[in-house]
């Protein structure tokens, strides 16, 4: 378990590695940091001996390195557009999107989840149908589409919740959260909604596959000949075997939850760091794209090392006690 | 126990909607088991064996059902029972035990809640009172150090195990009769021999009885009181298993047994009966057997023959019809 652990952990250090390698060369190869540091009237003795002072001169992996361990400690650069270091900047905005991100997640899994089951259960009832239809117009529509429909629907017509911003915040232990006020979350529903709809229809169906697959196997055929109940058979045994392959599949869509913020946090002018990432996009911002890119990744990496882990906790044939 | 035999089957039609018509697994198959008895059933890949116990247990998958015929239980009706009170039939008085030990057990749950979701589903006990249990029938299918094993999952027990807990989940609620299909197919050759000696053993000291379904001949012989063979979904013969082994009376028993050389040989290897048994799609007119048969009769052809008693066993054949042997007896030298 432990070297389990430890393998998986050095496999996650070189996909950041990797990714960081992106966001590297971004800075290097992208707009020149001597001259925004400098500006246009420095004499070529000072680019000189800004060069050497920043270890310009180094060879290439060396610099890399350096990028890499100070970025590890938080450390990205300055903003060229706040002026401020892009850590504290993403930092400020990285709550807003974590508690979007969150809400959505929840609202995808939670409601993918049981209507997945429900929909694998009644397969051929007429609810059932219906949704599954419907759920198809969930995974074709594009995010920002739905989006503005939703705030045509709800904040234009009928007014009931706000169509951007992000509400009344609350600080706790120094965070801005916005989840934890009524207007603030008034503010999060329909973003939220956006941002969880298609997850939560490929959640969906995914887990109505899964389900139907597990409710063909023989040991719910022997569970059934054991007289088990319906109730017990569903609950009790399907939907536990169905978890497992669902789990993965899950907990990569929050990394692209956090991935796809960037467009519902547009529409709906949200301030997290997919809007800060927009608008650096449009300033040349290379410092916050960098460490955006950066960011995610280490998003994406947490969630499968967390999803990993997971599979022990369910699936006793993983465990080190089997055999 | 009084004349009302444990199980009865009459007429029992199971069919299929299918898109170019309707098919039977099973048509019109009667038979009786008693309380106690062995019963084996016999018959090719296909002969609709696996559907006929499932059609007693009422596990027939959509779109089959039951569309004719009954099932009695203690003389009661239970084919058309409302499902919840079948469920509670299932696995209470009537079990049923499938080929594949390997996947009759959920992967992610103990054998220990496995045997106590059962036991509770059909006996009022309290929770701990049921791990007894399952930790005494644990023991008894022959599970070394039960009261431990009993918390491990399904993938820390060997093949043959696994069809012991098997075993052991479809005895859990005292049943009285056990379908047993092809119980030991799926195992080592090994532990085959095993697991029918303890099958036997258990259902004798309860006085459950069994319907058996096997492809092995020595297996019949060996453990079953009566036996009946089917083909194309219909009853062929049946009769007491010695009788019908040794002084087989329709044509088709007859080249079973001919195709056996030994007690052990295999139902799917019939080098004496030329052909091959007819699709379901294509189940010719009056005998099914008809087209392999080598003593057919015009009325073979015509119409479908029925059960009648035949010395000690019951055979459908029109050989043994009395118009029948009156007329062609000398001719085709019917028995044999
Ligand atoms: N879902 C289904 N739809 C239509 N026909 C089916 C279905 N399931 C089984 N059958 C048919 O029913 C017939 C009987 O099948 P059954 O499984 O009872 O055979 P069996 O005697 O148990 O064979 P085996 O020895 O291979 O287990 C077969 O011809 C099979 O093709
Ligand atoms: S009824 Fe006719 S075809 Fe069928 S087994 Fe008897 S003799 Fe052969
Ligand atoms: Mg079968």
């Amino acid at each position: 378990m432990l070297a389990f652990i430890i393998r998986r952990l050095g496999q996650a250090l070189l996909v950041l590695m990797a990714v960081g390698f992106v966001s590297f060369s971004m800075f290097k190869f992208m707009g020149d940091p001597v001259e925004n540091m400098l500006g246009q009237e420095a004499t070529v003795a000072d680019r000189a001996e800004l060069e050497e002072r920043l270890g310009l001169n180094d060879p290439i992996i060396v610099q890399y390195l350096r990028y890499f361990q100070r970025a590890m400690s938080g450390d990205f650069g300055v903003s060229y557009r706040a002026g401020l270091p892009v850590g504290e900047v993403i930092l400020d905005r990285l709550p807003a999107t974590l508690e979007l991100a969150l809400l959505s997640a929840v609202f995808a899994i939670s409601l993918g989840f049981v209507l997945g089951v429900y929909t694998a259960i009644r397969r051929d009832g007429y609810l059932a149908n219906f949704i599954m239809t419907t759920s198809l117009i969930g995974v074709s529509l594009p995010t920002f589409l739905i989006g503005v429909f939703l705030i045509w629907a709800f904040s234009v017509n009928l007014g009931w919740l706000p169509s951007f911003g992000r509400g009344d915040t609350r600080s706790l232990f120094g965070v801005d959260l916005a989840i934890l006020t009524v207007d603030g979350l008034k503010s999060m529903i329909l973003p939220a909604v956006t941002l969880g709809l298609y997850q939560m229809t490929l959640i969906m169906r995914l887990v109505r596959s899964e389900m139907l697959e597990v409710l063909r196997t023989d040991y719910i055929r022997f569970a059934r000949a054991r007289g088990l109940s319906q109730r017990a058979i569903n609950f009790g045994h399907a939907m536990k075997n169905t978890l497992v392959p669902v789990i993965t599949v899950t907990g990569l869509q929050f990394g692209s939850i956090v991935a796809f913020a960037i467009i519902t946090e547009s529409v709906f002018q949200w301030p997290g760091v997919g809007l800060l990432f927009i608008n650096a996009v449009s300033f040349v911002d290379i410092p916050v794209m960098s460490a955006y890119l950066l960011l995610v990744g280490v998003i994406f990496v947490t969630i499968n090392l967390v999803v990993d882990l997971l599979y022990f906790a369910i699936d006793p044939r993983l465990s080190v006690s089997g055999k | 126990m009084s004349d009302t035999p444990l199980l009865q089957v009459s007429d029992l039609i199971v069919e299929f909607p299918v898109r170019q018509g309707v098919l039977r697994p099973v048509d019109r198959v009667g038979f009786e088991v008693r309380a106690g008895e062995i019963l084996g059933l016999v018959g090719e890949s296909g002969a609709g064996k696996s559907m006929c116990g499932a059609a007693i247990i009422g596990l027939i998958e959509r779109p089959g059902r039951i569309t004719g015929g009954e099932v009695r239980l203690n003389g009661e009706r239970i084919d058309n029972l409302p499902e919840d009170d079948m469920r509670r039939i299932r696995g209470k008085r009537i079990a049923m035990v499938f080929q594949d030990p390997l996947t009759s057990l959920n992967p992610l749950v103990t054998v220990g809640r496995q045997l106590v979701e059962t036991i509770r589903t059909h006996l009022p006990v309290s929770a701990s009172e049921a791990q007894r249990r399952a930790i005494a029938l644990l023991e008894e299918v022959g599970i070394p150090a039960a009261a431990t094993r009993v918390d491990a999952y399904p993938h820390q027990f060997s093949g043959g195990m696994r069809q012991r807990v098997v075993l052991a989940l479809a005895l859990a609620a005292e049943p009285d009769l056990i379908i047993a299909d092809e119980p030991t197919t799926a195992l080592d050759v090994s532990v085959q021999a095993q697991i029918m000696a303890l099958l036997k053993r258990l259902c004798r000291e309860r006085g459950a009885a069994v319907i058996l379904i096997t492809h092995d001949m020595g297996v019949i012989a060996e453990t079953t009181d009566r036996v009946a063979v089917l083909y194309a979904g219909r009853l062929a013969e049946i009769g007491p298993t010695r009788a019908v082994l040794s002084s087989p009376s329709h044509p088709y028993t007859v080249g079973l047994m001919a195709s056996t050389p030994s007690t052990t040989g295999n139902l799917n290897k019939l080098s004496q009966i030329p052909g091959s048994m007819p699709n379901l799609r294509a189940i010719p007119k009056g005998c099914a057997f008809n087209q392999r048969c080598g003593k057919a009769v015009a009325r073979c052809f015509e119409d479908i023959p029925i059960l009648e008693p035949v010395r000690d066993s019951q055979v459908a054949c029109w050989l043994y019809d009395p118009a029948t042997l009156t007329n062609t007896l000398e001719k085709t030298g019917a028995t044999e």
